[in-house]
């Protein structure tokens, strides 16, 4: 993978707005600015009501995802643009999703929404019609998803990036400082893990770095190319960020998310944690 | 301070329980007449940005229909940063528990 076949501009997206062969999918946690307007054609996804399993915790089943894709009008060979506001951090987490069940032709449009927002780019709140289709998924590729024994086992043995804030990292928030700092799980970090936080993969308008500037931020920080890499965050969407940056753009393989992330891991019982910088 | 109808500060608090949240919460106001009173009427698109105070990102939000935006900090010295399309502004702040701070950032 590279940085022109994951990523396209927002002039890219502009020239196929009315692509029938594209589908234009906002992501977010929460839906309510799609309400408020969105890009044209964009059609969206709730990162909790669409993408989570709701009774167990887990992505949707196959089947789910089939109905989902197929309901929206998304066939196998559509090409997929994915955006979103938080800086596109739902967005990449859905474009891991798809990553995992199998999809063709996924793409992030660089920037998300917040870029195409301060750039003055056309919104619309017109919601567009679709034609069901019959998609079929693949069985979940889990070479790119991490779970918690595996995390473990990696301490000291693989990279494993913690892309949250530094006082996430530190222990001093258990959340980001836009949600409540609410939940019962201790605060910390997984050790050995290197805190880079997904922001500085990104300038401020939310697009990517470039390639040289993105191989330096990890380099910097002690990421060793040569092994497998794990990125949490805390409920496995920051890191899906970060997973798009190391295993999309940079191409490095054996890169996974572990999507359990901190949520999972700060209420292990047992699981070793390390606390301060 | 003028404020043409805005509400001054950031979101309503029911429901925060502030003995537990330090919360830093504005508008963000537009220049109406490019006086540098922030006369203008809330900025509706945009994004404000939360600093540490070793200037890293920390956490973003977009603007409400009101132009207001919240964040639930640690006690402590941040840097909140506002951009709109063809502007940006930043303000410190310092926040505790049992206190909302309240931040007007005029643009």
């Amino acid at each position: 993978m590279s940085r022109a076949q994951a990523l396209v501009t927002a002039d890219w997206l502009e020239e196929h707005i009315d692509d029938p062969n594209v589908a234009i999918i906002e992501v977010d946690e929460d839906t309510t600015l799609y309400e408020k307007s969105h890009i044209k054609n964009a059609i969206t996804f709730h990162w909790r009501n669409d993408l989570q399993d709701g009774l167990i915790r887990d992505l949707i089943s196959k089947q789910k995802f089939e109905a989902l894709l197929s309901k929206n009008g998304i066939a196998n060979d559509t090409t997929v643009v994915l955006y979103g506001g938080n800086n596109n951090w739902f967005a990449t987490y859905a474009y891991w999703y798809f990553k995992i069940y199998g999809h063709g032709d996924v793409r992030l449009l660089d920037g998300g929404r917040k870029k195409w927002e301060l750039e003055g780019r056309a919104l619309t709140t017109d919601i567009p019609s679709v034609s069901p289709t019959r998609y079929v998924a693949k069985e979940r590729d889990l070479s790119i998803r991490a779970f918690r024994d595996e995390v473990i086992s990696s301490i000291g043995a693989k990279n494993i990036v913690d892309v949250r804030s530094p006082a996430e990292y530190k222990g001093e928030l258990l959340a980001p400082a836009h949600l409540p700092q609410e939940g019962g799980q201790v605060a910390g970090h997984i050790p050995t893990a290197k805190n880079i936080p997904w922001s500085q993969a990104a300038n401020e308008d939310g697009s990517f770095k470039s390639d040289a500037e993105l191989a330096e931020l990890y380099k910097k920080a002690g990421v060793d190319f040569s092994k497998e890499t794990i990125a949490y965050c805390r409920i496995g969407e920051r890191s899906a960020f970060s997973w798009f940056v190391l295993h999309e753009l940079l191409n490095l393989k054996n890169v996974k998310n572990y999507d359990g992330s901190w949520t999972e891991y700060g209420s292990l019982v047992g699981a070793p944690i390390e606390v301060g910088a | 301070m003028k404020t043409c109808g805005a509400t001054p500060g950031g979101p309503d608090l029911a429901g925060v329980d502030l003995s537990k949240q330090a919360v830093i919460q504005g508008v963000v106001l537009l220049d109406g007449n490019s006086d540098s009173v922030p006369n203008g009427r809330p900025a509706t698109t945009g994004y404000v940005r939360l600093l540490d105070n070793n200037g890293e990102f920390v956490a973003e939000v977009p603007l409400n229909e009101h132009g207001q935006f919240r964040f639930f900090a640690a006690p402590g010295k941040w840097t909140v940063r506002a951009l709109v399309p063809g502007a940006q502004a930043q303000v410190e702040a310092s926040a505790a528990y049992g206190q909302a701070v309240e931040l007007t950032i005029s643009l």
